[in-house]
């Protein structure tokens, strides 16, 4: 690998490099919403129910542990949500990115000082004004926690929806996989590592403002 | 089942053979068959030994804890056919370690019944800056600090203006000066006993201090165990005759400068 090749082949594609990053973005920021609009309130929800919590927290878990691979193979024989493309990359990535929304959402919910929920109700607050106004603001920064984990492995596994056809910086990765080209990969390799340390500050960045002690 | 705890009615708190026990396998008593009235304006001063179930009776008249047996009147209706939330509006609680919120300011956690009660800004404004002088904290110096940025018996005082805040008839006061230094203490207390004869709440004050107990009582219960062992206006309670009055006011004879 020569570092002038390689800075060479990327000023004369910065286009499309850009493009591909772009694309990656995009597909990562819409999975992420999904995801939260599903996991946090599904969390909230499961602090209330008992019951659904092993369920709930047991199959994200299953989905996560599923190589991504491979479930990206699952989905795509699924009338709707399957097929090749972006659609089925988002269903996947949302799969993946709900178990840490959702288990730090619970976890931040219920890992509150008991001396201040007993606080709460000896005010005569209500259940939704106690999850309202005192859990969910205390758990923020547990909650924001899980939506930087979410976020670095949708950006990870993004690479990989490639191979299905959504597009992203994975397209440069398995093309220069298969054309012997590490120019080529590292066109796909360096805008995604950059892309996860800079999510991963700037969600650190908020997550410790947040931060109530 | 609406009804809120109203200033006018009569404020009192009646335990009718009331026994409470955690729901375990062990079934461990911890109030056992307490009968007790508090009539309105009364101050009513619970002392006992740590562990001898003085917090769980405050939770029980709240609607905090329900009891296992027996029944316990608040404003002549049994707690279990209150409306939580009603009856807990109506009865300031100033808990044991403050349990202020810490995401909260002081203004905002003194002011947090009263904006429950859908009080305007003004009025809940005006209000926690009378509560923070009443306490003792100068609003301009401490109204906008969190929790985290004051010490333990200042967090105490803002426990003690939170739970007045809304003006409740009935309020629950569980050790709410444990944290200060003696002379502190004693200003508040001075301080708490002439704002009680002018409020004429119902009152029920938690300690384990007898000399705080003779200081602000009209009345003193003295709990061991879950039991009530004694009765009695302050005056009578030194002279009662029993192992665990006794326990205590032995404590009150250790005089500085006497050697053992
Ligand atoms: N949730 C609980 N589960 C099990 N035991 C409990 C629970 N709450 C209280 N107890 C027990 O009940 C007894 C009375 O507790 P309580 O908190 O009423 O004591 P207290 O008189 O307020 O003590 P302190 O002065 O230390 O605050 C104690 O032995 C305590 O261990
Ligand atoms: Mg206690």
């Amino acid at each position: 690998m020569n570092p002038q090749t390689t800075w060479a082949f990327f000023m004369d594609h910065r286009d499309e490099i850009l493009g591909a990053t772009l694309d990656h973005l995009t597909l990562v920021i819409i999975a992420m919403i999904i995801a939260i609009f599903i996991g946090v309130p599904l969390g909230m929800f499961i602090v209330q129910r008992p019951a659904l919590r092993a369920i709930a927290l047991g199959a994200a878990s299953i989905f996560q542990t599923i190589p991504s691979l491979a479930l990206f193979g699952f989905l795509i024989p699924i009338p709707f949500i399957g097929g090749i493309g972006k659609r089925t990359a988002i269903v996947a990535l949302v799969l993946y990115a709900l178990l840490p929304i959702l288990r730090n959402t619970y976890v931040g919910l219920t890992g509150i000082d008991p001396a201040v929920l007993e606080a709460a109700e000896a005010m005569g607050m209500t259940r939704a004004q106690i999850l309202f106004r005192v859990r969910f603001p205390l758990a923020l920064a547990v909650i924001l926690a899980g939506i930087r984990t979410a976020t670095i492995i949708t950006i990870g596994v993004a690479t990989i929806a490639a191979a299905i056809g959504a597009g992203g910086l994975g397209t440069f990765i398995f093309r220069g996989v298969a054309l012997v080209s590490d120019s080529l990969i590292l066109a796909g390799a360096i805008p995604s590592a950059v892309l996860a340390l800079l999510a991963d500050f700037l969600l650190g960045l908020l997550e410790r403002r947040l931060k109530v002690s | 089942m609406n009804a809120k705890i109203s200033p006018a009615a009569t404020n009192r708190i009646e335990f009718r053979d009331v026994s409470f026990h955690i729901n375990d396998i062990l079934k461990r008593l911890i109030v056992s068959q307490v009968s007790l009235e508090i009539p309105h304006g009364e101050t009513l001063v619970l002392l006992g030994r740590s562990g001898s179930g003085k917090t769980t009776l405050l939770k029980l008249m709240n609607g905090m804890l329900l009891p296992t047996k027996g029944e316990i009147l608040v404003q002549d209706r049994s707690t279990t056919s209150w409306d939580p939330i009603r009856l807990r509006r109506g009865i300031g609680y100033v808990i044991q370690d403050a349990g202020l919120f810490p995401h909260f300011t002081v203004a905002e956690n003194v002011g947090l019944v009263p904006s429950l009660e859908s009080w305007d800004a003004a009025r809940i404004a005006a209000r926690v800056d009378e509560m923070l002088h009443l306490v003792g904290l100068d609003p301009r110096e401490f109204a906008h600090r969190h929790p985290r940025e004051l010490s333990g018996g200042q967090r105490q005082r803002v426990g003690v203006a939170r739970a007045l805040a809304a003006d409740p008839p009935i309020l629950l006061m569980d050790e709410p000066f444990g944290a200060l230094d003696p002379v502190t203490r004693a200003e508040l207390q001075r301080e708490f006993s002439a704002l009680v004869h002018r409020l004429g709440k119902t009152i029920v004050f938690v300690t384990h201090d007898l000399r705080e107990a003779l200081l602000l009582a009209s009345r003193i219960v003295l709990l061991e165990a879950g039991h009530v062992v004694a009765r009695a206006a302050p005056q009578e309670f030194l002279h009662l005759d029993h192992p665990e009055v006794r326990a205590f006011t032995s404590s009150l004879s250790v005089t500085p400068g006497s050697s053992a």
